[in-house]
């Protein structure tokens, strides 16, 4: 991959700033000499092991199972299930809020998905804990499985996502249909896509008394105390969660799941500390997915290639116990301009694990629909996909007219092109080789995500001896929280990173809000920001108020606190270090903090995304339809960088999933059994390295001055959309065929 | 994973004795085997461990110019010779494309002839499926099916054959010499897997107890080393097993085949010998219509056990692709993307 640091680091570099320094991750020695502890390195004394006996079918109820083999097992302790378990002081099937998803905890003999828990069996070792899972043979009475998105009968849901309308809709859609000089109709189908994190949910819980602490990969400790405790009925603040280091999150371990809990209840019922890790196959189910699609596209454009009307449908499933549908018609309606838009959803119930947030759920399903069928509607207009976005350039947000609080999406087309080529292509499909004879073909996207904002909480404390502290309960998925809040803290403090403090990662700090939406840095990161101002104002009180300092009467607007020192706005010379200041107060240090939350008013006044746009070149081989990207180029516009090398990590990292997205994940399910038939790293394909041999992602300036005072928008997610339409797009334009079913796999570009 | 007995015996006929017990397995890399038992699909009650038995792990080249291949020879030790990749490039070549560099790494070549089919309803031990429980039934059939076999297949099982390896190797007429309680003895490749008949559990012709030894590569397949090649599809670029691939070998005279190799893989539940194309170049120039009448004679007797018609014309198309390659000649090196389409010009 390339790195293009030399190139533009300079626009995101600020002299005596560390925002905008491309820093390498503080935790990557850590975590390349194993240092790291993640939640399953932890091993208590005592400890003994949980092993999930999962179900082998999607419906009905378990019979039987031969407790008394599994007990006999050596080394086993204890069989836990619905007869024998700890009490819980909530039914794990009430709806306390709209992020309690139902939890499977083993509160009957039901089923209703395959890998749903049925018994936990815990022992001296794992391998007793396994063997003794195995032995429990459970016998089931068995309900036919309902697993066809097509089959089941169909409703229409009044939310979708996280709780935005089903359906919404802005001018007449028909009559811009009726009106339209080219019309493009299609429906494209997504597969069913599971988490694959590469560290699998884990817990390690330890009780005492009333009070667990527990090890476990979180996206949000305030929100996992409050489940579990109200689940077992204790304060949340007697629950102690640590969670320096996830190994991917993605959403899945945004809410705690119900492995998860059972692991705590575990504990409780042996009273002594417990671990469970979830084999990679019980993945499958319990934590979350994304479900499958069926989106029909309906555009309209009059003769000079303006739309004139964009329908945008889905059909998606969720459980048959609990509401999730995948957002995938909301990715029409911020992108494309057209005076009609409407947006709308349709469920069915399948016997699944409940589908739930997975990088950037609805916009990654929905725009490989949007782009495909933009794409298609270029080609109907024969127009170049990029002079065709360009002419449906949206000034103000379509769906609801807002003005974009910032919107550089016109240079994110015009640099991604520039580097790619993007003008030499041929406007015909199945014009390019290669000296080897593959077809070659290049396609575009548009990328887009919303800039999300949540609430949290920081404290700040300077100290006397010159250095300074900030502490925040973040969440590190990866994607390098301990390095980009910390310059943010850093710049707060108004010192060098390295005389900085920065502490993270556990439930006792103020609360540093969830990791998910793409949304952790601004969140997390305004709240840092606020801290450190406070702080400093408290400083800067002390100073200005104190006749001894050479900031007296200077007031506290006009103060400057850069390098560990506050000096005069209008005479900087004139100044002193912090520590003078606490050293002369007699303090050991003055603390300050700092919250964060969207502000309501901008968000009613702007629309809010990050943007971007993607190059794909893919070479297929005519004969044998083998599809390998070659070339991926993104360039994205998210308001302020804070550390420009982490954030092209993340574009690469979504970029890569949605290649993933559009040529290989797809979970295989048995439709007889409901069981997923490829429920491992061998045969549910994610790319390796050689399926992206070139992968480059451009960084382009925006400055934001309304999403928050640091212009932060979040990048997370937004790498997925866009990719996938471009890569699909590629494959038309190398043979020809309009392949509409997600994963595109060869035998659909061979006769 | 159940309780086992662990045994590492040190030497062949104490191996040998103590695998002729029921419910006895051999061990050497156990990157299959391992893997099989910690999920509940192999259940041995005995591990042998071979992998330290001494004179095993040798690389000899004969003097007639053939290779015998010690049966503890890890794969990309194996790859990675010069001597044997100059003789038997589509088998150095096949080799490097299975697996991933650290399985390469471990995995040894007398493991591979016995890896375990990919087939998911014999890897889910809640789906009925006649090899690892004779009379279950197949669960297959009707099933997820797409990637399943099109030659040779039984209404019993209808599974395909893992090895990249093992096709070139049936191809080049390779031998493999076992060690058995009654003495050794040398089978073809070409009848060591066993298709599935009534039999499906039956997988090879190794009696209880017998272990591979080595493998002989014949001095007379290294005349093939100047139009040798392997090629794989697969759906993804790397670390996938094929969809189809196929073993190519062709001996030109005077601008005519004088002899052909040709095997396909991922298609049958053996590495799938194609002798009747094989005998149909014999004579013919090298040119695409020979290819196709050689491909249109090794699926002949194709049909589909499921949603893999498909296949069916892959493997015709990649028997032409393959001979075409073995025709323009073996490259002078190792190709970046060994045995894949875009081994050139990616």
């Amino acid at each position: 991959m390339s790195e293009n640091t030399l190139a533009q680091a300079p626009v995101h570099l600020r002299q005596g700033s560390s925002i905008g320094q491309p820093l390498t991750r503080r935790d990557g020695v850590l975590k390349v000499t194993g240092g790291a502890v993640y939640a399953a390195d932890n091993h208590p004394p005592g400890l003994l092991h949980a092993v999930l006996a999962v179900s082998t079918i999607a419906r009905g109820r378990v019979a039987a199972l031969d407790l008394a083999a599994a007990r006999a097992h050596p080394g086993v302790v204890e069989v836990m299930t619905p007869g024998h378990k700890p009490a819980l002081a909530q039914d794990p099937d009430e709806k306390a809020g709209p992020f309690a998803f139902r939890l499977d905890l083993l509160q009957d003999d039901r089923v209703r998905y395959a890998n749903q828990s049925i018994a936990v069996v815990i022992a001296e070792t794992i391998e007793a804990a396994t063997e003794g899972a195995a032995l429990l043979a459970p016998r089931y009475e068995v309900e036919p499985a309902r697993m066809d998105l097509h089959d089941a009968e169909s409703f229409f849901p009044a939310v979708v996502g996280a709780g935005t309308p089903a359906a919404e809709h802005h001018g007449d859609v028909d009559a811009g249909m009726a009106a339209a000089a080219v019309r493009v109709e299609a429906t494209y189908d997504t597969s069913a896509q599971y988490h694959n994190a590469m560290e699998p949910h884990a817990i390690v819980a330890v009780w005492d008394g009333d009070k667990l602490r527990l090890d476990t990969p979180s996206q949000g400790m305030a929100m996992a105390q409050a489940r579990i405790a109200g689940l077992f009925g204790i304060p949340p603040e007697n629950i102690h969660i640590r969670s320096p280091f996830l190994g991917g999150g993605f959403g899945s371990k945004g809410m705690i799941s119900g492995p998860q809990v059972l692991g705590i209840m575990a504990a409780k019922l042996v009273g002594r500390p417990v671990k469970l890790v979830l084999r990679r196959e019980q993945m499958y189910g319990p934590v979350g997915h994304r479900a499958p699609t069926r989106q029909t596209l309906r555009l309209g454009a009059d003769a000079g290639g303006a739309l004139t009307a964009i329908g945008h449908h889905t059909k998606t499933a969720s459980s048959s116990f609990d509401d999730f549908f995948e957002p995938a018609s909301g990715a029409s309606h911020s992108l494309y301009a057209s005076p009609a838009i409407a947006t709308s959803h349709e469920g069915v119930r399948l016997d699944t694990g409940t589908p739930l947030f997975m990088r950037a759920p609805g916009e990654a399903t929905g725009s490989i629909a949007l782009e495909s069928a933009i794409d298609e509607m270029a080609d109907a207009c024969g127009m170049d996909p990029l002079t065709f976005r360009l002419k449906n350039y949206a000034e103000v947000e379509p769906i609801s007219g807002k003005p974009f609080s910032s919107k550089a999406l016109r240079q994110c087309y015009e640099q991604g092109a520039a580097r790619f080529g993007w003008a030499s292509r041929p406007l015909a499909p199945r014009m390019m080789r290669d000296a080897a004879g593959m077809l070659v073909g290049w396609g575009m996207g548009t990328a887009t995500f919303p800039a999300l904002m949540f609430q949290a909480k920081a404290r700040a404390t300077l100290r006397r001896d010159g250095t300074g502290l900030m502490e925040i309960g973040a969440h590190d998925m990866g994607q390098g929280a301990w390095t980009a809040l910390a310059q943010i803290a850093a710049d707060g403090l108004g010192l060098d990173i390295d005389q900085v403090e920065f502490r993270s990662g556990t439930s006792d700090l103020p609360d540093g809000g969830i990791a998910g939406g793409s949304a952790h840095t601004a969140t997390a990161g305004m709240a840092v920001h606020g801290a450190g101002a406070d702080v400093i104002a408290r400083l800067a009180e002390l100073a200005t108020g104190d006749e001894r300092s050479p900031l007296f009467g200077a007031g506290n607007a006009g103060v400057v606190a850069r390098g560990g020192r506050l000096s005069r706005r209008d005479d900087e010379a004139r100044g002193e270090s912090y520590a003078d200041i606490l050293d002369r107060a007699g303090l050991a240090g003055i603390e300050g903090s700092g919250g964060s939350a969207a502000n309501p008013v901008a968000q009613s006044a702007y629309a809010m995304h990050a943007h971007g746009a993607v190059f794909a070149e893919v070479k297929v081989d005519p004969d044998l339809g083998q599809i390998r990207v070659t070339r991926l180029v993104g360039a994205f516009a998210a308001g302020t960088i804070i550390n420009p090398r982490m954030v092209r990590s993340q574009y690469y990292g979504g970029m890569i999933w949605g290649l993933s997205f559009a040529l290989l994940e797809k979970a295989v399910t048995d439709r007889r059994s409901g069981r997923i038939m490829n429920a491992d790293l061998g045969e549910y394909h994610v790319p390796v390295n050689a399926d992206v041999p070139s992968v480059e992602a451009i960084l382009v300036e925006e400055r934001d001055a309304h999403v928050n005072a640091l212009g932060i928008k979040g990048v997370g997610e937004i790498g997925i959309t866009g990719t996938a339409g471009a890569i699909a797009n590629a494959v038309w334009h190398a043979t020809g065929r309009r392949v509409r079913q997600f994963p595109i796999t060869l035998d659909r570009l061979i006769d | 994973m159940n309780r086992f007995d662990y045994i590492r015996p040190t030497t062949i006929p104490e191996a040998v004795a103590a695998a002729s017990a029921p419910g006895a397995a051999y061990l050497a890399a156990g990157t299959n085997l391992v893997d099989l038992m910690k999920g509940g699909i192999a259940r041995p009650s005995r591990l042998v461990d071979v992998g330290r038995l001494p004179g095993l792990s040798a690389i000899e080249h004969l003097p007639d110019g053939g290779v015998r291949i010690g049966a503890l020879v890890r794969n990309a030790d194996l790859a990675y010779d010069p001597g044997f990749a100059r003789r038997f490039p589509a088998v150095a070549e096949a080799l490097l494309s299975g697996a991933s560099a650290q399985l390469r790494n471990a995995a040894t070549v007398g493991g591979n002839l016995l890896q375990r089919t990919r087939c998911a309803y014999f890897h889910d031990v809640a789906s009925a499926c006649n090899k690892r429980e004779p009379g279950a039934g197949c669960d297959a059939r009707g099933g997820e099916n797409r990637l399943h076999a099109v030659l040779g297949w039984s209404e019993g099982c209808i599974a395909t054959h893992p090895s990249d390896f093992c096709v070139p190797l049936a191809a080049f007429n390779a031998i493999v010499e076992v060690a058995g309680a009654t003495g050794h003895r040398d089978i073809p490749l070409e009848e060591f897997h066993l298709l599935p008949g009534e039999t499906p559990e039956r997988e090879t012709l190794l009696a209880p107890g017998e272990l591979i030894l080595a493998l002989r590569l014949p001095g007379t397949e290294a005349a093939f080393a100047a139009h040798a090649r392997y090629l794989k599809v697969r759906e993804r670029t790397s670390y996938a097993f094929a969809v189809v691939s196929a073993a190519a070998g062709l001996r030109l005279d005077g601008g005519r085949i004088a002899e052909a190799r040709l095997a396909l893989g991922g298609v049958a539940l053996k590495p799938w010998r194609a002798r009747a194309a094989e005998a149909a170049l014999v004579g013919a120039t090298p040119d695409e219509a020979a290819f196709r009448l050689a491909a249109e004679a090794a699926l002949e007797a194709a049909r589909p056990s499921g949603d893999n018609a498909f296949k069916i014309e892959l493997a015709r198309r990649i028997l032409v692709r393959a001979l075409t390659l073995a025709a323009a000649g073996t490259p002078a090196r190792m190709p970046a993307l060994p045995a894949s389409p875009f081994a050139i010009g990616a």
